[in-house]
């Protein structure tokens, strides 16, 4: 067993790197602060990929490096692998979980959201939700691009608590 | 009903939920270095993640008084031990001491010889001025400022300038007493 720290850490370290770009450095450049906060999961992504694929054979293909992600990397991260994958064949991935644990512990100031009407507070927490799902998406692009597998990812919360992340392999 | 006492560190550690260290060192690594890519200037970084700690600290203290169970700490003396013992241990999983007080039990050192936020790190020459643990010292100090202690917290001591260990200041400036709307008794 490695080490660990608590959770918490974690926690405030993520929501904290958010707020600082989201609020501090780009209140109202909100694409700019997802580029940051997506380039700070990338570079862990890619950190960890190698860690933990460096006793490892190389993967043969693109089908197997996604299923060491939904397994062994995921559980590394999560305690708990991807709950269900599905592909078009043609370079779609789509891997969901049903219980993202960054976004179950994820709370709004009760503050701010109280000073806005209820449809402009809606859409805050939408806006802040989808800001923290910038860094596990770099992540997983990040993990990628070092098995050699350049790609797109994105979030998609529609079914909240579970989230899918659609993973596109540029050709 | 048996009143719990104050819990220790080790216990506390034990029964949170944790995760694997890498992830959260390697994510701090990657803050760090996006910061200094973003802000260009060192001191100006220093600046970022001691506010950055200050601001975690701040709700870091609620969680820490919860899962301790640590009631008022009678001096600072106190409350210097309760970081190091109880606080540190319980989210980074570390042992820390404390050292060179002064005379008149205001300002201390806690020393760290292990730092999860350091694991795998190396500071290249261009981040000499870096306090690349700012984050630590902020946290400590905004959540003291939550118990009504103004202080100032400083790096002495930095392993990754070369020292044997991390050696950290803490010197109160001002202690707030607590007033309350309501007296005890009512």
């Amino acid at each position: 067993m490695g080490r660990e720290v608590a959770e918490s850490c974690v926690d405030s370290l993520l929501t904290e790197m958010v707020s600082t770009y989201c609020h501090r450095f780009y209140a109202n450049k909100p694409e700019l602060a997802a580029r940051r906060i997506e380039a700070i999961g990338y570079q862990v992504g890619h950190q960890l990929s190698e860690r933990y694929t460096m006793e490892r054979p190389r993967f043969t293909d693109h089908l197997e490096a996604i299923k060491f992600i939904c397994k062994d990397f995921w559980s590394e991260l999560f305690k708990k692998q991807i709950d269900n994958l599905k592909t078009n064949h043609r370079g779609t991935f789509v891997l969901q979980d049903n219980r993202f644990r960054w976004l179950t512990r994820m709370s709004v100031d009760p503050q701010n959201e109280s000073q806005d009407n209820s449809a402009d507070g809606e859409n805050k927490v939408a806006q802040a939700t989808s800001m923290h799902l910038y860094f596990p998406c770099g992540i997983i692009r990040g993990a990628l691009s070092n098995l050699g597998i350049p790609c797109a990812v994105s979030a998609d919360i529609s079914n909240l608590p579970a989230c899918s992340f659609v993973v596109r392999i540029k050709a | 009903m048996p009143t719990a006492g104050p819990r220790s560190g080790d216990a506390i550690f034990a029964s949170v939920e944790r995760v694997n260290a890498e992830l959260f060192t390697l994510t701090y690594g990657a803050t760090v270095r996006q910061l200094l890519t973003d802000l260009e200037e060192v001191e100006e970084v220093n600046k970022q993640l001691d506010q950055m700690g200050y601001n975690i600290g701040i709700r870091l203290i609620d969680e820490f008084l919860a899962k301790s169970n640590i009631s008022r700490c009678v001096d600072f003396k106190e409350t210097a031990d309760v970081i190091a013992k109880v606080g540190l241990k319980m989210f980074l999983g570390v042992n820390a001491t404390v050292t060179n007080w002064d005379a008149e039990g205001t300002c201390c050192s806690i020393v760290l010889e292990d730092n999860p936020l350091v694991d795998f790190v190396e500071l290249p020459d261009t981040c000499q001025g870096l306090h690349y643990c700012n984050i630590l010292s902020g946290v400590i100090r905004g959540a003291l400022e939550m118990v009504s202690m103004k202080t100032e917290v400083t790096w002495l001591r930095d392993m990754l300038r070369g020292d044997d260990s991390f050696e950290l200041q803490v010197k109160l400036l001002k202690q707030v007493p607590e007033e309350y709307p309501y007296k005890d008794d009512e």
